[in-house]
C-alpha cells in the first residue's frame, strides 16, 4: 500500500516541480482571516461562483445541440425537451440555475453593503462586483432572447423600443441591437454570440480579479458598532487582528462555503426536477397576436414601472434611471469609503436597502400579475352573471350585452370576473350619477377611452341603465332627465374624419 | 507616509529602472503594435457597425399586404407581408402582421402591429372600435390616434399604394419612436388609389 502512496507522491512530485502551483494554491486556500468572518453570513460570494461553474457547464452541453438562428432555435429548444434524453433537464438546470444566480448575486451584495464590506480598502472589489451584477443581468436578457420564443420574440421588441427613445442616436441604436432593421436571423446569432462568448468572456475575468481582491486584501472582518474605518489605521488593525484570533480560510470557512454550495445546487436540481424546463412558449411567429407578452422573473418589475409610470416621465425615467442608479453603486464605496460598518449605526442604509428591496418585491408581484393589461377575451369568455340580470327590465338587459359585446368586460370586473384595468363596476352606481356615467362613457378621460363613435344613443342609454342597477336605483326623476341628457351629448369627432379628407 | 497597500507591491516597481537602448526598442515595437492594431480597428468597426450605417434601396421595400377583396370597406382586418430585408435563416420572423383599415372603400390605414408604447402586438376589436394593446393597457381609436393609457403617440402608418388589385406598403423597419420616420422616407410618392 504504502509503495503506491509513494508511487502518487511522486507522480505529484513530478508535476509540482514543474508547475509550481502547489505553494501559492495552499498559500491561498489557507490564508488566515478574522475568526468572526468564519460565518454562515460569508458564504453567498463562493455559491455564486459555484452557480457560475454550473451555468458555464450546462451551456456548454445546451450549445451541443441549439441552433442559433431565428429560423431553428425553437425547434432545437422543443427537440431539446422532447427528443433527446435528459435534454429537458439541463435546459432546466440552466434556467433555474439563472434564476438561482441572480438570486445569489443579489444577496450577496445586499450582505456586502449591510456588513458595510465595500469600504476601504475594498472600494475596487466592490465597483467590480457591481460590473458583475450588470453582466449577470446581461446573461439572464440575452438568455432570454435565445429561449427564442413569443415572449422573447415581443421581449426583443420591447427591448428595441427602449432604445428607440434614446435621443438622436435612437435609431442606430435600435439596429445594433437588432442587427438590422428588424427581429430576424441576424438578431438571434448576435444575442448567441453575446451570451456565449462576449458576457461569458468579461465575467470570468472580472470573477477572477474580483476573487483575487478578496485574496489580496483579506475578507471582511465582521463589523463592531463603533469600530471605525480610517485609511490611516485600517491595514494596521485588520493585521493586527488577524494575527490575534486569525484562522485558515480553508478549512474554518470553507467547510461553511462547501455546505452552502451544494446546498444550493441541491435546491437548483429540485427546481429541475419539480418544475422542469422555463418554456419554451409557442413559436416566434409575429403573425400570432394572441400574446400577453411578459419578461422573465428578473425583468418583471421593470415591465412593471412601464405599465405605471406616468406617460410624460416616463422616456426620461427609464433613460436616466438606470444610469443615475448604476453611477450611485460605483460611487458609493468612494463617497462612503470610511466610517461606521456596523447596520445599528447606518440607519439611512439600512433603510435604503429595505425600501429598495420592497419596492422591486411589490412591482415584481404586480408584474406577476399585471392588472393594468386588459383582459383580451374578458368579453367573450365571462358572462354577465345571472344575479346581475334578475329582476332588470329589458331595456337594462339589453345594456348587458352592449356591456359585453363593447368589450367593456376586458378592463372592468363585474362579479370578479374581467380585467382591471378599469374599476370594478359591482357597486358603480353608488359612485356616479347617470349623467356621469353617460359622460364617462361617451368621452372617456385618463385610461378609459370615449366611446362616442361606436355606440349608439340607445346603446348608450341602455349601457347606462344596466350600469345604474348596480346597487342602488336613482329617483325616477333624474333618470328621465338623464335620458334627455344622452340624446343630447354630442360625441367627440372621429379624427380620422379630419385627416382622410 | 508610506501606504500600507504599497508593501505588496513586486521590489521592480518601486524604483523607476534605467533607460536603455532595448528599452527604447521595446516601446518602438509597442507603437508598432498600436498603429497595426489602430488599423485593424477599421474594418472590425466597420463590420460591428455594419448595420446601423446600412444604406436602403428603396425600391425593394415595396411589399403586397394582400388582395384588395380582403379589405371590405369601412372594416378593419388583420393582414400579412413577407419582411423585404427577410432571408431563408429569419423563419417565422420573416412573415409580418398588420392592421387594414378600407375607410371608405378609397382610402387606407394600414397600422403597424407594434404598439407605440413598447412594441407589443395590438388587437383590433371591431364591435367597439378599439384597437387593445395586451402589454400596459394602451387603447387607440379605429383611425389609430391614442384612446388611452401610456402610449406617447398613435399607431405606426405604413404608407401604402395600390397596384392592380394589390395593396403594397412600404415596410422594412421594426416601427419605434425613432426608426418609424423611415416609414414616411420621401421616396416615391404613395398613389392614393
Ligand atoms: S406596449 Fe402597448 S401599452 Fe405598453
Amino acid at each position: 500500500m504504502s509503495g503506491i502512496k509513494h508511487k502518487a507522491y511522486d507522480v505529484y512530485r513530478w508535476f509540482d516541480r514543474r508547475l509550481g502551483l502547489a505553494k501559492p494554491i495552499t498559500e491561498a486556500a489557507e490564508h488566515p482571516i478574522p475568526a468572526s468572518s468564519a460565518s454562515w453570513w460569508y458564504v453567498f460570494g463562493s455559491a455564486a461562483t459555484v452557480i457560475l461553474v454550473l451555468q458555464v457547464m450546462t451551456g456548454i452541453l445546451l450549445a451541443l445541440v441549439y441552433t442559433p438562428t431565428a429560423r431553428d432555435a425553437w425547434n432545437s429548444l422543443n427537440f431539446l425537451n422532447h427528443g433527446l434524453t435528459l435534454g429537458w433537464f439541463l435546459r432546466a438546470m440552466h434556467g433555474w440555475g439563472s434564476d438561482f444566480m441572480i438570486a445569489i448575486v443579489l444577496i450577496h451584495m445586499s450582505q456586502v453593503f449591510m456588513f458595510g464590506a465595500y469600504k476601504y480598502p475594498r472600494e475596487l472589489t466592490w465597483i467590480i462586483g457591481v460590473f458583475l451584477l450588470l453582466m449577470t443581468l446581461g446573461m439572464a436578457f440575452t438568455g432570454q432572447v435565445l429561449r427564442f420564443d413569443q415572449d422573447a420574440y415581443w421581449g426583443l421588441g420591447i427591448g428595441a423600443s427602449i432604445m428607440g427613445r434614446v435621443p438622436i442616436i435612437g435609431g442606430w441604436l435600435v439596429h445594433l441591437v437588432l442587427g438590422g432593421p428588424d427581429i430576424g436571423a441576424t438578431t438571434v446569432s448576435r444575442f448567441f454570440a453575446l451570451h456565449v462568448f462576449v458576457i461569458p468572456g468579461i465575467l470570468i475575468g472580472l470573477v477572477g480579479l474580483h476573487v483575487w481582491m478578496v485574496l489580496r486584501l483579506g475578507i471582511n472582518e465582521w463589523p463592531m458598532p463603533g469600530r471605525l474605518v480610517r485609511k490611516s489605521t485600517y491595514v494596521r488593525e485588520y493585521e493586527a487582528q488577524i494575527h490575534k484570533d486569525g484562522v485558515p480560510f480553508v478549512p474554518d470557512a470553507a467547510w461553511k462555503d462547501a455546505t452552502f454550495a451544494a446546498a444550493i445546487m441541491l435546491a437548483i436540481i429540485a427546481c429541475a426536477l419539480i418544475f422542469g424546463p422555463i418554456g419554451p412558449t409557442g413559436p416566434p411567429d409575429p403573425t400570432i397576436i394572441q400574446t400577453a407578452p411578459k419578461p422573465d422573473v428578473p425583468f418583471l418589475w421593470i415591465f412593471a414601472l412601464f405599465a405605471l409610470l406616468p406617460p410624460k416621465l416616463e422616456t426620461p425615467l427609464i433613460l436616466i434611471a438606470p444610469v443615475v442608479a448604476i453611477l450611485v453603486m460605483l460611487a458609493l464605496p468612494l463617497y462612503a469609503g470610511e466610517g461606521e460598518k456596523h447596520w445599528s449605526r447606518r440607519p439611512v442604509a439600512v433603510l435604503m436597502l429595505m425600501v429598495v428591496a420592497v419596492s422591486i418585491g411589490i412591482f415584481t408581484r404586480l408584474g406577476a400579475t399585471a392588472p393594468w393589461s386588459p383582459v383580451m377575451n374578458g368579453w367573450s369568455a365571462d358572462p354577465v352573471q345571472p344575479q346581475y340580470l334578475k329582476g332588470r327590465t329589458p331595456l337594462e338587459r339589453q345594456g348587458a350585452l352592449v356591456f359585453q359585446n363593447m368589450q367593456c368586460r376586458n378592463c372592468h370586473a363585474l362579479g370578479g370576473l374581467g380585467g382591471q384595468r378599469g374599476p370594478d363596476l359591482d357597486g358603480v352606481a353608488t359612485r356616479m350619477t347617470e349623467s356621469q356615467l353617460i359622460r364617462q362613457v361617451l368621452q372617456g378621460s385618463g385610461n378609459m377611452p370615449a366611446y362616442g363613435n361606436s355606440l349608439s344613443p340607445s346603446q348608450t342609454t341602455a349601457l347606462v341603465k344596466f350600469l345604474s342597477t348596480m346597487e342602488g336605483y336613482q329617483p325616477q326623476a333624474q333618470n328621465d332627465a338623464n335620458r334627455l341628457l344622452a340624446h343630447g351629448v354630442s360625441p367627440p369627432r372621429d379624427k380620422s374624419q379630419d385627416t382622410a379628407k | 507616509m508610506e501606504n500600507p497597500l504599497d508593501k505588496m507591491m513586486p521590489e521592480a516597481l518601486k524604483q523607476p529602472s534605467q533607460h536603455t537602448r532595448r528599452k527604447f526598442l521595446f516601446k518602438v515595437a509597442l507603437l508598432v503594435n498600436g498603429a497595426v492594431g489602430a488599423v485593424l480597428a477599421v474594418p472590425v468597426l466597420g463590420y460591428v457597425l455594419g448595420p446601423v450605417f446600412r444604406k436602403q434601396n428603396g425600391e425593394n421595400f415595396w411589399v403586397p399586404t394582400g388582395n384588395l377583396q380582403q379589405f371590405p370597406p369601412g372594416q378593419t382586418r388583420l393582414a400579412q407581408f413577407r419582411d423585404p430585408n427577410g432571408t431563408p435563416a429569419d423563419g417565422q420572423t420573416r412573415n409580418l402582421p398588420c392592421w387594414v383599415r378600407n375607410i371608405d372603400g378609397k382610402r387606407f390605414q394600414v397600422f403597424a402591429i407594434n404598439c407605440a408604447h413598447m412594441d407589443c402586438p395590438v388587437h383590433w376589436f371591431p364591435q367597439s372600435k378599439l384597437f387593445l394593446c395586451p402589454c400596459h393597457g394602451g387603447v387607440y381609436y379605429q383611425d389609430g390616434s391614442v384612446a388611452a393609457g401610456p402610449p406617447p403617440r398613435g399607431l405606426y402608418e405604413y404608407r401604402y399604394k395600390i397596384v392592380g388589385d394589390q395593396l403594397m406598403i412600404w415596410a422594412g423597419e421594426l416601427p419605434t419612436l425613432s426608426t418609424e420616420a423611415r416609414l414616411r422616407r420621401p421616396g416615391n410618392s404613395p398613389c392614393l388609389g
